[in-house]
């Protein structure tokens, strides 16, 4: 097996997970279109959203003002 | 005040003492104004109220974080140049940097926004800041646009050539010419990053003069078997930024 240095063992990883060798997927509601990478990156910033509000804050053990 | 006037030293801070009969000048009139508006307590406060205390309220900082970092990863680019951007190693790195800063930038920034609409952040005389902070994202987008354009590779000439016709069509194009690099180029590191820095210098400040946006109160809650509802019970936090509001 050949040795890789780290930034081609990175980009065959990548590459397996994402293939930008080929035309983007795009999805189509009626007149809305967008790409597949721009719609998780909008389900990412929900998901993220969420969490801001649900996930406790940790905090010392303190008094707080 | 001459040059060769001895002036007392304040015995407290070590600085000038304030002559009476230079308190009417521009200078002293600024300084009371400013430290009026923004006393040191308040810029740079030790302790921010309780409700801070949630991971809502980091978004803030993590856009102004992220902005640091372009501004930074963007300085360097400027000092070495396309050429070492397109090249290097090192420069390819700088180059990526500066794309995902932005990406995590306008990321953060959006939560930052979704989170302070549905608090209705404009409330409590908050309403520039709020102004204010649409202006910056809207300069953003300007910025990032021109950035593009500022690639110096095909992506930024395919770009250039889609939008031209657009912009055109507005009007815009008589004097904001996306095929003109060096005219992109200076709107997207001088132009666009002085309004941009003005805008969240002006936000931050009135951050701090208003203080961050309280929650809202807590509903009235409706008791099932009585049927009664409850009065609704002010938060700590609404009953403080009240007081506030009150004082200014």
């Amino acid at each position: 097996m050949p040795i890789l240095s780290a930034d081609q063992a990175a980009s065959r990883v990548f590459g397996a997970v994402v293939n930008l060798g080929k035309p983007g997927t795009y999805l189509h509601w009626g007149f809305i279109q967008l790409s597949l990478a721009n719609f998780v990156l909008i389900v990412v910033m929900i998901a993220v959203f969420l969490a801001a509000i649900l996930l406790p804050f940790p905090h010392r053990g303190g008094p707080r003002s | 005040m001459s040059a060769d006037t001895a002036v007392p030293a304040a015995p407290a801070t070590g600085a000038p003492a304030l002559l009476p009969e230079d308190a009417d000048q521009w200078t002293a009139r600024v300084r009371r104004r400013a430290v009026g508006a923004f006393p040191p307590e308040r810029l740079l406060p030790d302790r921010q109220p309780a409700y801070v205390a949630s991971w809502i309220y980091v978004f803030g900082v993590l856009t102004l974080t992220s902005l640091v970092v372009v501004l930074l990863s963007g300085a360097v680019l400027a000092l070495e140049g396309p050429s070492w951007w397109h090249q290097s190693s090192v420069g390819l790195f700088v180059n990526s940097t500066h794309l995902w800063s932005v990406e995590l930038f306008f990321f953060f920034m959006v939560v930052h926004l979704w989170g302070k609409f549905f608090m209705a952040a404009w409330r409590g005389r908050r309403r520039a800041t709020w102004v204010t902070g649409v202006v910056a994202f809207l300069v953003s987008i300007g910025t990032a646009f021109t950035g593009y354009l500022s690639q110096q590779n095909f992506d930024s000439q395919w770009i250039g050539t889609q939008a031209k016709d657009g912009i055109n069509a507005t009007g815009a194009g008589a004097f904001f010419n996306v095929l003109n690099f060096g005219q992109m180029l200076m709107w997207h590191i001088l132009l666009l990053p002085l309004v941009l820095g003005l805008f969240v210098v002006v936000h931050v400040l009135l951050v701090r003069k208003r203080g961050v946006v309280p929650p809202f109160p807590a509903k009235p809650a409706v008791v099932p078997a009585l049927a009664t509802e409850v009065a609704p019970v002010p938060s700590a936090a609404a009953a403080a930024d009240e007081e506030i509001g009150e004082q200014r």
